[in-house]
């Protein structure tokens, strides 16, 4: 007996056959376990456990590895803040700063809403674009602390219900690490990253 | 200085639609795969041996030689490594995003060459973007049969299953990546005996290479591996990308020709420092190579003979630049605060020595420095590689703790001066300040791990500071 929803159903399966072997398919399901839930419960990973014939600490071990597998409560938007090298460089500690101030949630937490978390990062690949911000792992470069403090304020605002990459960066964004224009018609609803044959996990911005 | 464009051309020729099927096989492509299918594994292995190709993932191993080396035993897979991750590195973001069909065309070609009947695109997860594209890309290619049962109309089957991290660096070290692919934690295997070549993924001889190595064989059978070696004037063949980072007037990716000079890149190419500043120093491989500085540096050739003579490497092509208001301690905790975080933890000098190495950066740059921690630092550093010689002599299953050491090396051969006037004045003698965010350690943490040791990085005792006798 599954307590995953029929369609989380299917995708496990779907997903599972994509791998010659059953336990390959651990991480594609904790990203499951954790849209249906919004973080990864103990329940979320025993069912995980179940799908890969492997024992729930094997599950566990797994999650606790990896730092895109959130256990806790995770706010509606995750904003992911670049100090590495070249964003510090170029005042990614003070957008992180800024992010921090303007929402009242320093990094590694979530306000009481469940509306905002705020994490700093190790380099997301944005350095081009310094210094560079992800909102539930959509992507937005050549971010100042002024903007920063406005992407805040739309959030809780505007609360949209999928985020996308290139909205953002339009409107809190600057330089970026390589511009090919084109329009990105995907964004992300929850804190886990909008990944198409995961289905669940992403959506399709409605024009 | 002409630089042929081969894994951007179609990027930067048709910048609307470059990562569509449609734009793709307008402008050539899928030929080579289909091609491919009528040349035997010799003919292949023989072709990228000819065109001298190196791995782009950071190594820098032939190519060829690679292939030449997969064990007999089937079924064998490919992994194409886009896990990138370290500090400085965009490259590979670019050509996932903008041209993904040549990632797809150059994984046909690869597993025609080598057997192999299942491949696999390893993404990091915080590339969601990247990702969809690379997905989209597969879908296409299997609705039109490249992919799937009997590609391109012949009996050859090749499934592709794109693949998520979760956010940990070491996944991109290629034991590691296995690893995680396999749905384990993403810790180093020891080589020998585990060379993926030989007992890689699910124990079966497995080639993982980096999404640019990969971009590159469609140009290589379609120039031929002779030509192809002529497109640059050096030794190392072909173009590379390299990611331009930091404080330069115009970041980003080119794709170049070996065997310009670091001037040319950095002044030329890059514009230049903003606010006509001095350069200060260079890193000129990503986070985890040696870095370099004008007085020394600035006109040697950008090739791996003469990077690696100089003490250093070319790495995964991530250049970042440092102007001369930046401070070279901040620069050095803020790298070595990365290594530590991204240890996965097994080997002792790693896991303990990077984390002391953060605690006395920090205390240096917040003005608690010492006149002993320059040595100290270099001391802890000894222990995670013996005699700070680059390439490092390994204490470790693989090299990322001696990775952390570069910035120390640094300090202790061109900044020891700037390292002194922290612990003279109290504290950051530059412009820069402020209090650095600390990360928690993400691998590892409370649970223990599935063999039933305990993974907890037994962290350093904040009451005793290193250097304090016992
Ligand atoms: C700590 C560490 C991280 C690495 N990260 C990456 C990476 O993100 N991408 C990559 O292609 N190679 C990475 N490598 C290198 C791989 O182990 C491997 O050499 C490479 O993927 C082989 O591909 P190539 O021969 O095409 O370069 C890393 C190595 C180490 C030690
Ligand atoms: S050197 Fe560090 S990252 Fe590499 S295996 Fe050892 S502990 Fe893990
Ligand atoms: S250092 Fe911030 S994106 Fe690379």
């Amino acid at each position: 007996m599954s307590s995953w929803s029929e369609s989380t159903q299917e995708r496990a399966t779907e997903i599972i056959a994509r791998y010659p072997e059953k336990r390959s398919a651990v991480m594609p399901l904790l990203y499951l376990a954790m849209a249906e839930e919004g973080h990864l419960t103990d329940a979320g990973m025993e069912e995980v456990a179940r799908w890969c014939e492997i024992t729930p600490a094997q599950v566990r071990a797994v999650a606790s590895f990896y730092t895109m597998f959130k256990r806790e409560r995770t706010g509606r938007y995750l904003v992911s803040c670049c100090t590495s090298i070249t964003c510090m460089l170029l005042g990614g500690d003070e957008v992180l700063h800024a992010v921090e101030d303007e929402s009242g949630v320093p990094h590694g937490e979530t306000d009481d809403e469940g509306m905002l978390s705020v994490e700093h990062v190790e380099c997301i690949g944005a350095c081009g674009g310094a210094p560079a911000v992800q909102v539930n792992y959509e992507l937005i470069e050549g971010v100042s602390p002024t903007q920063a403090r406005e992407l805040v304020r739309w959030l809780k605002r505007a609360r949209p219900e999928v985020v996308n990459s290139d909205e953002m960066q339009e409107l809190f964004g600057a330089r970026r690490s390589f511009d090919w224009g084109i329009s990105e018609e995907h964004g992300a609803i929850g804190p886990y990253p909008a990944f198409q044959p995961l289905g669940t996990v992403g959506s399709e911005v409605s024009e | 200085m002409t630089t042929p464009l081969l894994i951007t051309r179609r990027m930067t020729d048709h910048p609307g639609d470059s990562q569509t099927i449609v734009r793709y096989e307008s402008t050539g492509g899928y030929a080579q795969g289909k091609r491919a299918l009528g040349l035997t594994r010799d003919e292949l292995v023989e072709e990228i041996k000819t065109s001298g190709l190196l791995g782009r993932g950071g190594a820098a191993f032939p190519a060829g030689l690679k292939w030449s080396f997969l064990a007999p035993e089937r079924p064998a897979y490919l992994v194409v490594n886009a896990d990138e991750s370290e500090p400085g590195t965009f490259k590979d973001r670019q050509l996932l995003e903008r041209d993904p069909h040549q990632i797809i065309e150059g994984m046909i070609i690869t597993s025609i060459a080598n057997e192999v009947h299942h491949a696999f695109v390893y993404i990091r997860g915080e590339y969601a973007k990247p990702a969809r594209r690379v997905q989209t890309a597969v879908d296409e290619a299997y609705a039109k049969g490249y992919l799937g049962g009997g590609i391109f109309g012949s009996d050859y089957d090749l499934e592709v299953t794109v693949h998520l991290g979760g956010g940990a660096y070491i996944c991109g070290e290629e034991t590691a990546l296995i690893n995680s692919l396999e749905g384990k934690r993403g810790e180093p295997r020891l080589k020998p005996p585990y060379f993926p070549a030989a007992k890689g993924l699910y124990m079966m001889p497995t080639i993982v290479n980096n999404v640019e190595t990969i971009s590159n064989l469609p140009h290589i059978l379609a120039l031929g591996g002779g030509e192809y070696s002529k497109v640059s004037d050096s030794a190392d063949t072909g173009t590379f990308m390299t990611s331009l980072s930091g404080h330069v007037n115009r970041p980003g990716n080119y794709e170049l020709a070996h065997g310009i000079t670091w001037r040319e890149l950095i002044y030329e190419i890059g514009g230049g420092i903003p606010d006509d500043k001095q350069l200060k120093a260079w890193i000129p491989g990503g986070a985890s190579a040696p870095w370099f500085i004008p007085e020394k540096h600035l006109d040697l050739e950008i090739s791996k003979d003469a990077t690696a003579a100089a003490g250093s490497m070319l790495g995964s092509g991530a250049v970042i630049v440092m102007d001369e208001d930046t401070c070279m301690v901040r620069a050095a905790e803020r790298l070595v605060r990365f290594f530590a975080h991204e240890s996965c933890g097994q080997c002792t000098p790693c896991r303990e020595g990077t984390t002391w190495l953060e605690m006395i950066l920090r205390r240096i740059e917040e003005g608690q420095g010492r006149a002993i921690d320059l040595d100290l630092l270099v001391d802890v550093s000894d222990g995670i590689s013996i005699g700070l010689a680059w390439p490092p002599k390994m204490t470790t299953i693989c090299p990322l703790g001696p990775s952390a050491v570069s910035p120390i090396m640094a300090l202790r051969d061109y900044f020891r001066d700037e390292v002194d006037s922290h612990v003279v004045n109290g504290g950051c003698p530059l412009k820069s300040g402020g209090a650095t965010p600390q990360t928690p350690r993400s691998p590892g943490d409370e649970t223990a791990s599935e063999d039933g040791r305990s993974s907890d990085p037994a962290s350093p005792d904040p009451d005793r500071m290193p250097g304090e006798s016992e």
